[in-house]
């Protein structure tokens, strides 16, 4: 017996639940969050650190009051939640199975469905690093969780593969902890995490930050006992004779978050293979009418604030969407495309008729490009140029286009880096 | 302190697939049979990490063992997986070729096969052969189909055999390394983690360990050399890039490296061939890697290594006799041994633990056991089954509509069912074998502080008692 509901959001983390919030204020009522985790929240439940909220709430909250604020406004609306429910499939026909200790095996039919599952970590496997696979080897965002949810402190001898900051926040929460971290490698010659964290969770700490540097190798039959850790070349591979061997009990890896679209998939929406997330219009809605995309299953964010924010917009759009007021210009949508120095664009479409007054446009650089320029240029004519003292490929980058200056565009919009 | 307890007619020394098979075999006769094991959990050594395939037996050299427990092993592997609840899947085998050498491999393959008794085999042209299989490369000139060959779950056939010989009575002592055996009457005392246990006869079906068994009791006549074999396995999403297991041409190596589909839709490729000194050394290896990438390359286009969620290695017990070593010994009677089991072993598993189970029955004279029941059913899978069965468990048992594992669908009533079922179990790799759960292409970040949580609740212990494997 199918149940009907008008909008169904995927993923009760931060961008589901701004989805809903965002939806709700748009005149959807008809709606429920379906949340696989016993508790609303995602991801930020296990970040106890502070730093967000500034954008959002300016002030500094923790990861867990983050998620609390929208927590509560999604219970004050009224809208209709069920954790412990995993969603196992969505149809091109937006029918959705999920299955749940409460309802068992349960399909709901929805009218519009915003995808909002996050992302999940790369793990040692992608990663190709030979060697043993014995036990203190952790993503680590499953460090975290072990910490910070469930009081287990996995070692005490810790090296860090990968930059990211999940990676360098555990570098300063295992420390804490009392575990002796010893180095963070990046392969990449700059970090994958933003600056702050590099200062307040490294520097602070004395923690020394490796670029270029890999793990080669990987030793210790039931328990960890140590790492080899070599330079790597311009290419990534490494360098002969660099080669450092490292006792540790514990390897983290945070090398990198994937979006988590197998849904998406099932559902036929179109993934950008760079992001590995849906491509989206300038109404964050995929090529499956009804179907839009927020937060880090869209792209993978730096900051939450910029994922409720992105997330509400998604879930107004819905709201249009069900409404009826969000007919499709006869003219097509404009190409958004990454120039020189941009790995991709958030969207990749913009309806220049239907479109809001002002497009956020949100991408990433491939590269770090100190005192440049951002460009966004069409039909050889330049819309909108911007300076930048430095941009790193660990943080994202935004402009906002004015509907007028698309007006007579024919495309496509190329968003660039000058002189790259 | 020889109580009655620690009195059996048989003892299986290693609970691989092989000293696994042997004690489901045994368990048809009335006798007190005991399996020592030592590590934490059954097929921990050779029987996790392998190629997974049941060979149609076309390989081994005619009138060799190899030879005829793999063809009989394979023609007995329809039942012993319905009986045992194991998934199998006869997809076929292609031996591909690339050259005219090649070529002549093929043919010398099919007249072996064909007389060790494969039956099916044909020779294809190279455009048959990419007709069957379109993911061959244009390089390929020639190939031998073998259609029974197929694709096995290895954790499953070494539990269904195990958890089947529990059922049937047999006793399995886990964490129990068997360090010293000697002659005790007519029979043996064989001393294993400190117990000592009597057995009318002792199986050595130790793996790599079996020579270092043997040298306990009986004089060296072989030894064995663990030969490291590494693979990729990629993301389900690849499973499709094959539809039968692709080999290339043996050769002294080993039988080349093969691309297969799993039977749990991944897709697998491997192995290197690499003699290690180190029975424990299953180290993967950046050369390893990077030849299992190439030469795969030569016979199945467009592998996409992006989706490679891990790596891993196994350890292939070679003898250097060239054959399986199946025996009873000349000089110690009731010593037997199942040794220098390498490929074609798993294939050969099933016909392996018959035989030897019949030569020991023989030799102490052992009645059959009427009450013998030689079904084994698994825990129950819920991401295979229709969406009204699948219902129907959730609603007489919630736990099965808590998803722990996200990537393969894994239940929480699933983890439970693994661990609390007899011989269940204790790791986070013995979850893992049994349900899934950190087998897929999150590779266990997302469930393993769950999974975690869980064992700790389950068998009592804290969080930092529970163990990855061992």
């Amino acid at each position: 017996m199918a149940e009907k509901v008008s909008l169904a959001i995927i993923g009760g983390g931060p961008a589901g639940m701004a989805a809903a919030v965002g939806a709700y204020e748009a005149g959807v009522r008809d709606m429920v969050i379906l949340e696989r985790d016993t508790e609303l929240g995602g991801i930020l439940n296990q970040c106890i650190h502070n730093g967000f909220g500034l954008h959002t709430f300016k002030e500094e909250l923790t990861g867990p009051e983050y998620a609390g604020r929208y927590i509560d406004r999604v219970k004050e609306l009224g809208i209709r939640y069920e954790t412990g429910t995993m969603v196992l499939s969505i149809s091109e026909d937006k029918k959705i199975t999920a299955v749940s200790r409460a309802r068992g095996l349960c399909m709901i039919e929805a009218d519009a469905v915003v995808l909002a599952m996050g992302c999940r970590e790369r793990p040692r496997g992608a990663l190709n690093i030979p060697g043993t696979r014995p036990q203190g080897i952790y993503t680590a965002g499953a460090a975290q969780k072990l910490v910070n949810c469930d009081g287990f402190v996995p070692g005490k001898k810790v090296v860090i593969l990968g930059s990211g900051d999940i990676g360098l926040i555990m570098a300063r929460r295992m420390t804490l902890e009392g575990a002796e971290v010893k180095l963070v490698a990046e392969l990449m010659p700059y970090s994958g995490g933003l600056k702050r964290n590099i200062v307040q969770c490294l520097d602070d700490y004395g923690i020394p930050l490796l670029l270029s540097h890999t793990v080669v190798n990987i030793k210790g039959k039931r328990r960890l006992e140590g790492v080899t850790v070599a330079e790597v070349d311009g290419n990534g591979v490494p360098v002969p004779g660099t080669e450092e061997y490292v006792e540790c009990d514990t390897l983290l890896l945070s090398c990198g978050l994937i979006p988590e679209n197998e849904l998406s998939l099932t559902a036929g929406v179109k993934l950008n293979p760079v992001t590995n997330g849906p491509f989206v219009d300038d109404r964050l809605e995929t090529n499956v009418t009804g179907v839009f995309a927020c937060g880090n299953v869209l792209h993978v964010h730096d900051l939450v604030d910029f994922v409720s924010e992105e997330a509400e917009r998604a879930g107004a759009s819905a709201a249009r969407y069900l409404s009826g007021s969000a007919e499709k210009s006869a003219g097509g949508a404009i190409e958004i495309v990454p120039g020189a120095g941009v790995r991709y664009t958030v969207p990749s479409t913009v309806d220049p008729v239907r479109c809001d007054d002002l497009i956020h446009l949100r991408f990433r650089v491939r590269d770090v490009y100190k005192s440049c320029e951002i460009v966004v240029s069409a039909d050889g004519k330049t819309i909108l140029s911007k300076k930048k003292r430095i941009t790193v490929p660990s943080e994202m980058e935004d402009v906002i286009l004015k509907k007028k200056d698309l007006v007579g565009v024919t495309g496509p919009v190329t968003v660039s880096i000058a002189g790259v | 302190m020889t109580d009655k307890e620690n009195i059996f007619d048989v003892a299986v020394i290693g609970a691989g697939v092989i000293g696994c098979a042997v004690a489901r075999e045994l368990s048809r006769r009335r006798a007190r049979i005991l399996v020592l094991e030592r590590e934490s959990d059954v097929g921990e050594g050779t029987s996790k990490a392998n190629s997974a395939i049941i060979h149609g037996g076309f390989d081994a050299k005619p009138g060799t063992l190899k030879a005829k427990y793999n063809v009989i092993g394979n023609a007995m592997m329809d039942r012993v997986s319905e009986e045992l609840d194991v998934p199998f899947s006869r997809i076929g085998a292609l031996v591909v070729s690339r050259s005219a050498e090649g070529d002549e491999t093929v043919r010398e393959l099919l007249a072996r096969g064909e007389k060790n008794g494969v039956g099916g085999l044909r020779v294809l042209s190279g455009d048959e052969a990419r007709a069957l299989e379109p993911g061959l490369t244009d390089d390929v000139t020639s190939a031998l189909y073998c259609p029974s060959s197929g694709i096995v779950c290895p954790f499953e056939l070494t539990l269904g055999f195990a958890e089947n010989a529990a059922k049937n009575g047999v006793v399995f002592k886990l964490n129990s390394e068997v360090t010293a055996i000697r002659r005790e009457g007519e029979g043996f005392a064989v001393t294993a983690s400190g117990a000592e246990y009597f057995a009318r006869a002792v199986v050595n079906c130790a793996g790599v360990f079996s020579a270092k068994i043997r040298e306990m009791i009986a004089e060296r006549d072989y030894t064995i050399t663990p030969r490291r074999g590494e693979y990729l396995l990629l993301d389900k999403n690849a499973g499709g890039t094959v539809s039968h297991t692709v080999f290339g041409t043996p050769s002294k190596q080993g039988k080349g490296v093969l691309v297969t589909p799993t039977v749990h839709g991944n897709l697998m490729v491997g192995p290197t061939a690499e003699a290690v000194d180190d029975p424990e050394d299953t180290a993967t290896t950046g050369s390893g890697i990077s030849k299992l990438k190439d030469m795969s390359a030569h016979n199945v286009k467009n592998i996409p290594y992006k989706l490679v969620i891990t790596s891993f290695a196994g350890l292939r017990a070679t003898g250097d006799t060239g054959d399986f070593i199946i025996r009873e010994d000349e000089k110690v009677k009731n010593f037997f041994e199942a040794a220098a089991i390498e490929s074609p072993g798993l294939s050969s598993a099933p016909a392996i633990g018959a035989a030897v189970a019949e030569t020991v029955s023989d030799a102490l004279s052992l009645e059959e056991n009427e009450n013998f029941d030689p079904v084994r059913r698994g825990v129950p899978r819920l991401s295979r089954m229709s969406d009204e069965e699948r219902a129907e468990y959730i609603k007489k048992n919630p736990d099965y509509g808590q998803i722990i594992c996200r990537c393969e669908g894994v239940s929480e009533g699933e983890i439970l069912d693994a661990i609390r079922r007899p011989l269940g179990a204790t790791t986070l790799d013995g979850v893992k074998r049994r349900v899934r759960a950190g087998m897929g292409r999150c590779q266990s970040g997302f469930c393993s502080p769950r999974v975690i949580a869980i064992l700790s609740r389950e068998l009592g212990i804290s969080y930092g008692e529970v163990k990855k494997n061992g």
